[in-house]
């Protein structure tokens, strides 16, 4: 049977889902959206059934994407998530308001389970619920009480699904709402169902209070001075998980799978699917799996920050400054995030609501100079940025990378802004939210959003990174018959046969990426790039490293033919200042060096995070618009620095 | 006296910690919105804290707390209770 699982946001209803159906979950999106859609397996007594977890929302009457597909799946009885049976959790704490939606489910005519969750909470909050009268109320309807952050209920749940039944009743209220459009309609609607239900006296004992400690706690988590600070002070601890620990497990990742390529090169005979296998294949599995614990420290951080009911004071106290330019209180995590790394930046984005808020927050992510950006600044600065202190003790050096890291913020906001009288928006942006009570964090709920996220981004985003990064070594590993006439002329050299054995290996190396087909690529390009100051090694290395940031060091360190060990980059940073143009200038001068900073500040230049906005917004439209945007501006400005400065 | 106690104010400008009764709610696309999450005429509301640069603003009703943006809480009229 296919079953529903719907309730009101906060109610416990993903613990509920986790509980039922374990780890045999898949996630995915709902058709033409990207709005997460779970399912998983539940085994009763009698019988297996698919239960599909839906967003939380308040009634049927839709304005948000979240709530539009709840609309669309409830109506239609075509839709191929229309289910047989619903499940809906309730916060017993909260009965009367959450029950509006239900009594709609109710009226729907769907066999339906209520479940009142938190019924511990209602207890404390010395709240009694007359169970026999909501019965009467709603005659068709199980009704069976749960806690699911202690695993208690999950028996009278399932013995109840094996009890459903296409029951015969009358509405509680009416049948006609579904089709209700107007404002004032659906809101009529909602306000009697809600007179009616409060007028059903289910809750005896006055209405609980919000205690007046959590009230003081609120005061000072979203105090002008302490909250912004507390605030900086949880980001501080993520940046340095982020940052720093996390190269621990990404190293062990990265070392592992060069072992795994040179190892399983050692066993395969020489060939082109052994050449594909250990340089094409293995190393790109090994490009998605190294974002694995940036992934999984960012979303424990975040599923802890949100299971505790803290992060939605964020969203409150941050929502006023980021309104101006088109996002969101919710934008601020994403936005953060992506100076570590853009990729879980833009998957968090989803816990924005309004589809306008999201997008725009996702377009503009990649702005922030994320960590991949580190290794290029700090190549590029001490190479071209002298080493002189201003005033004694500020480091021209540092206040440069300083700048870089403003600019990109910088352009993040005022894109936004742009993007905001840009995009049309489907529906006006709400801040309508509940603030839940604090609680003590459910690790196995934290568990499961890690879990959950890594998968989604191996198996979505990673497809399309391993094929991206196949084509790209391929095409930096191969390259017109013409490279073999080029590398036996280069060995007949006087020098190269008086050349070390390594020696020879990086001029060989060298060789072969300049010939191969990125490399002509390279040069015939670089008509294009002269006028920021670029030759066509440049340009090459500029290629490459569209498969990641990063590997532009590697590529200008292969094309200069300085090998690849420990001190590469001081010996890198010697060979580029000796680098003279055609006319006998250095080609690493300060203008070409500040046009490749700013010229790194934005371009996209990460397949990754292509991939990942690919899979967030359903569609390549947004990817490549991005792409393209990013490189003009990247282009313009780098074309620009170049020019004032040359 | 009489035309005191009639008087009515929106939301968004009450004083913190100060109850109040909601009286109307404008009809725009947030009324539904607003409706849904217990916002109806006669229930009693309370402003609890304040965001910095005093929007959006939190609210106590029925038990739960509820934040909205200044602009939200415009479109609901209320009166002392």
């Amino acid at each position: 049977m296919k079953i529903a699982l719907f309730g009101n946001p906060n109610t416990g209803k993903s613990t509920i889902f986790n509980m039922l159906t374990g780890l045999r979950q898949q996630v995915g999106n709902f058709p033409g959206v990207t709005v997460d859609k779970k399912k998983g397996r539940i085994d009763t007594a009698q019988s297996q059934h698919q239960l599909t977890d839906f967003p939380g929302t308040y009634s049927i009457f839709a304005r948000s994407l979240d709530e539009q597909v709840v609309k669309e799946v409830l109506t239609n009885p075509q839709h191929p998530d229309y289910p047989e049976a619903i499940i809906y959790v309730a916060d017993a704490a909260n009965l009367e308001r959450n029950l509006l939606f239900f009594s709609q489910l109710y009226d729907l005519g769907f066999p339906i389970l209520l479940v009142l969750n938190m019924w511990d909470r209602a207890g404390q909050k010395g709240l009694q619920i007359k169970l026999d009268t909501l019965q009467n109320n709603f005659p068709a309807a199980s009704i069976v009480t749960a806690n699911a952050r202690i695993a208690l209920g999950k028996d009278r749940i399932l013995h109840a699904i094996d009890q459903f039944a296409v029951g015969e009743r009358t509405a509680f209220h009416d049948t006609a709402f579904q089709a209700l459009q107007s404002d004032a309609e659906q809101t009529q609607n909602s306000d009697e169902r809600l007179q009616k239900i409060r007028a059903l006296g289910l809750i005896t004992a006055a209405p609980s209070k919000i205690s007046n400690q959590s009230t003081r706690l609120d005061r000072i988590l979203t105090h002008r001075i302490y909250g912004y600070l507390i605030f900086s002070a949880i980001l501080l601890v993520i940046f340095q998980f982020i940052f720093s620990f996390a190269s621990i497990p990404m190293d062990f990742i990265d070392g592992q799978f060069v072992r795994l390529s040179s190892w399983s090169a050692a066993q395969l005979p020489e060939g082109v699917l052994s050449k594909l296998l250990t340089q094409g294949l293995i190393p790109g599995i090994g490009g998605v799996l190294v974002f694995v614990p940036q992934i999984a420290i960012l979303f424990f951080f975040i599923a802890l920050l949100e299971e505790s009911g803290y992060l939605s004071r964020v969203v409150f106290i941050m929502d006023r400054l980021m309104r101006p330019f088109g996002l969101n209180g919710k934008s601020v995590v994403p936005l953060l995030s992506s100076v570590a790394c853009a990729i879980p930046g833009i998957m968090s984005a989803r816990t924005i609501s309004d589809w306008k808020e999201r997008l725009i927050t996702i377009l503009v992510a990649p702005f922030m100079s994320c960590s991949a950006r580190i290794p290029v600044y700090t190549l590029l600065i001490s190479l071209v940025i002298p080493k002189i202190y201003i005033g004694g003790f500020l480091s021209l050096q540092g206040l440069v990378l300083f700048g870089l890291y403003a600019l990109g913020i910088l352009f993040a906001l005022g894109t936004a802004l742009l993007l905001k009288l840009l995009v049309k928006s489907r529906t006006p942006g709400f801040h309508l939210m509940e603030l839940p009570d604090y609680k003590t964090p459910r690790l196995a709920n934290i568990g499961y959003t890690v879990y959950e996220k890594v998968r989604v981004f191996i198996f979505d985003a990673g497809k399309i990174i391993v094929a991206i990064s196949i084509i790209l070594w391929a095409l930096a590993s191969y390259g017109p018959s013409s490279r073999e006439q080029a590398l036996s002329a280069l060995h007949q050299e006087q020098n190269y046969q008086q050349a070390e054995q390594a020696k020879q290996q990086e001029l060989d190396n060298a060789l072969l990426l300049s010939e191969s087909y990125i490399g002509h690529f390279g040069k015939w390009m670089e008509p294009a790039i002269a006028p920021l100051g670029y030759d066509w090694k440049i340009g090459i290395a500029l290629l490459s490293s569209f498969a990641a940031r990063e590997v532009f060091v590697g590529s200008l360190a292969t094309i200069y033919a300085v090998g690849d060990d420990t001190d590469t980059q001081k010996r890198l940073i010697e060979k580029l200042k000796e680098e003279k143009t055609d006319k006998g200038q250095a080609t690493y001068s300060l203008a070409t060096g500040a046009s490749l900073l700013v010229f790194y500040v934005f371009a996209m230049q990460c397949m990754a995070t292509l991939a990942v906005v690919k899979r967030e917004t359903n569609t390549w439209t947004w990817p490549l618009l991005q792409l393209v945007f990013m490189g003009v501006v990247a282009y313009m400005s780098a074309f620009l620095v170049f020019q004032l400065l040359v | 006296m009489g035309l005191l106690l009639h008087m009515s104010q929106t939301l968004d400008s009450i004083s913190l910690n100060e109850l109040v009764e909601i009286a109307a709610i404008a009809n725009n696309a947030i009324a539904p919105k607003l409706t849904e999450m217990g916002l109806t005429k006669g229930q009693k509301i309370k402003a609890i804290f304040k965001a910095p640069f005093g929007d959006p603003i939190a609210y106590e009703i029925n038990g739960n707390i509820i934040s909205m943006r200044k602009e939200e809480a415009m479109q609901v009229e209320v009166q002392m209770a």
